[in-house]
């Protein structure tokens, strides 16, 4: 701070200002430092616990069969070789079950987002007979187990038919499995993957909305269907990214409902990688597990790589381009 | 014919049961039926008949008599699921909210990190952790082997700091209760990274102009964060106690126990009986835990 002549008559009652304000600038500097250096701990120890397993397995996938039985080597290989990838990379069919995988799974996505928004809002905003039995319905619907339901579940889309329809004009009922089909109609009717969660989350998110919007929309002459897809939806759109996140990550990485259903391996490449070992065991003859098991590390890259490159996509929406949205704009 | 005008409130209630309606369709055809069956199959003797089907003769309330007084370990497992489920609970719901604030925060290389917090999602369960699974099992036997195998060793004695701990006169229970956390701690940041996500999407809706009032007002961070984010929050926090407690449920022992009751012993009236039992707990805890917490919630308006 310049301190000029004629303020030096002032000096005197200035002291004890301009003193505490150094003072606390510098406390304020100390501080923050220190906060940083807490946050930079926390944050690389917490890092290191997550990504150890993961820095494991990516090395080892590298890993060629001398290197696994060579007990000098630990996370380096002496003998660093890609062919793990190449034969994982055929294995999977990489490129053709991804794509499917994706479209499958785009689909979902897009299909549990509309229902169980459409119900979170229903159970946010409105007012309706048995309103809190049917959310508790909801919350059933979350914490059931799912193998408790999943023996009807097989004999319903093992005989699918909507009211005989089927049976009077072809004779039988259809078999819906070994297609994903089920899947999707489970999620267009808000009984896919976990879709009472989201409703959970689509209602919480509503509610803590201010009633404003509405009444603003609605003495405009807006109907309440513009007003929640042209308005609501839009206000929405963390809890949306959230959602869609959840979705594809989870049904991506799905395993129950695909072995439920026996959905085709050429559209789950999660699934294609749960056999791998096996695959390769009987395929190629590579019968040593601790061999075999390289293929699977190399798989389990190939998997997680697109998820983490569509996540890290998604995040510069999802997380750094929200903050300006707020809640009302 | 003259056909009544519908007042307001009955126009609102027939538009939500119609934005509710795939949901409740969905509901009554795949859920009410087969929940209906869980419970007849619970209050049965379930014989599997060779073709595939089954027969089913109502025996009452034996199987749950025979899973509560009369099973070797249920009683036992329920109860320490429950037990787990309170303990780590509260946990979780702070650390989460710790981190997301962490994450919330401005620094470099903030979306590395985020993305790092959002791998325990993907390597956490299902098919990723099952092939993984069996590849070690493959090697050393074991699905624990996995943990061992891959969790960093740590280089700590923790008996010693466990010592200075307990000198410093800090009561047993709760250097046990931190020690205990300390040590599942790769365990917990996985059952929270979902939580995580969650607290940061509420984060981010807060709008900043709140904490810029408060900042010229002359709040300190401290008022701040009980004043503005802690309220904020809440309604999301209520969304992250249920999903912990029903994640917890999901994966822990009860469960486990009555899926092996079902697919290895084939005793399907017996599982049922226990999957009806621990949801109908599990129901019970959820609503007075979210009736406790409605109450201090805030909601916006």
């Amino acid at each position: 701070m310049k301190i000029g002549i004629i303020d030096l008559i002032k000096f005197k009652t200035m002291e004890k200002d301009v003193l505490q304000n150094y003072v606390s600038k510098y406390a304020n500097r100390i501080k923050s430092f220190l906060l940083s250096i807490f946050k930079f701990f926390i944050i690389t120890g917490i890092s290191f616990v997550i990504l150890g397993p993961v820095i494991s397995i990516f090395s080892n996938s590298f890993f060629s069969s001398t290197d696994v039985y060579n007990p000098s080597v630990f996370l380096i290989p002496l003998d660093p070789t890609i062919d793990t990838y190449r034969l994982a990379f055929m294995r999977l069919d990489y490129w053709n079950t991804l794509f499917n995988s994706f479209i499958y799974i785009a689909l979902i996505t897009l299909l549990q987002i509309l229902i169980t928004s459409m119900a979170g809002y229903g159970f946010a905003r409105f007012e309706f007979p048995f309103k809190k039995l049917l959310f508790g319905c909801v919350v059933v619907t979350i914490v059931l187990p799912a193998y408790t339901i999943m023996i009807p579940l097989y004999q319903h889309f093992r005989n699918w038919d909507v009211l005989y329809i089927f049976q009077i004009f072809t004779g039988s009922r259809l078999n819906l499995l070994q297609s994903t089909k089920p899947m999707y109609l489970m999620t267009l009717f808000g009984s896919g993957l976990r879709s009472g969660l989201y409703i959970y989350i689509f209602r919480q998110f509503f509610r803590g909305l201010p009633k404003e919007i509405e009444e603003a929309a609605l003495i405009d002459g807006a109907n309440t269907w513009y007003t929640y897809f042209r308005i609501m939806l839009v206000n929405a759109i963390p809890s949306v990214l959230t959602v869609t996140v959840f979705s594809m990550v989870w049904q991506y990485n799905d395993m129950f409902y695909s072995r439920l259903f026996s959905i085709p391996s050429s559209h789950n490449i999660t699934f294609r990688l749960s056999t791998i070992q096996a695959t390769i065991a009987f395929v190629d003859q590579v019968k040593d597990p601790l061999v075999s098991q390289l293929y699977v590390y190399a798989g389990v890259i190939l998997v997680l790589l697109p998820i983490l490159i569509m996540y890290l996509f998604l995040q510069r929406y999802f997380m750094e381009g929200l903050e300006r949205s707020g809640i009302v704009g | 014919m003259k056909i009544k005008k519908l007042t307001l409130r009955q126009k609102k209630a027939i538009s939500g049961l119609l934005f509710i309606a795939p949901w409740l369709v969905g509901f009554l055809v795949y859920y009410v039926s087969s929940i209906f069956l869980s419970i007849k199959f619970s209050l049965s003797k379930i014989d599997i008949a060779g073709s595939g089907g089954y027969s089913a003769a109502y025996i009452g309330l034996r199987n749950f008599k025979y899973a509560l007084f009369e099973h070797a370990d249920f009683n036992q497992i329920f109860v320490d699921s429950l037990i787990d489920i309170l303990i780590d609970v509260p946990f979780i719901i702070f650390f989460s909210l710790f981190i997301a604030m962490l994450l919330n925060t401005r620094f470099k290389g903030r979306s590395l990190v985020r993305l790092i917090f959002f791998i325990p999602i993907l390597l956490g369960s299902g098919a990723i952790a099952e092939a993984l699974d069996l590849a070690t099992q493959n090697i050393q036997g074991g699905a624990s082997a996995m943990f061992s195998d891959f969790t960093p060793p740590s280089g700590v004695n923790v008996d010693y700091i466990l010592g200075v701990f307990l000198d410093l006169g800090l009561p047993l229970g709760l250097v046990d209760y931190i020690v205990d956390l300390v040590s599942r701690i790769y365990e917990i940041v996985r059952a929270s990274s979902v939580q995580i996500i969650i607290f940061i999407a509420a984060l981010q809706s807060i709008s900043p102009e709140l904490y810029e009032v408060s900042k010229i007002e002359g709040a300190t961070a401290y008022e701040t964060f009980w004043k503005i984010t802690f309220p904020m929050v809440t309604p999301l926090i209520l969304t992250n106690v249920v999903y912990t407690i029903i994640d917890k449920y999901v994966t822990s022992e009860v469960v486990n126990t009555a899926y092996d009751t079902a697919f290895t012993t084939y005793n399907y009236g017996l599982s049922s009986a226990m999957s009806v039992l621990s949801t109908i707990v599990m129901c019970l805890i959820l609503t007075v835990v979210c009736v406790l917490i409605s109450k201090k919630t805030f909601y916006y308006n």
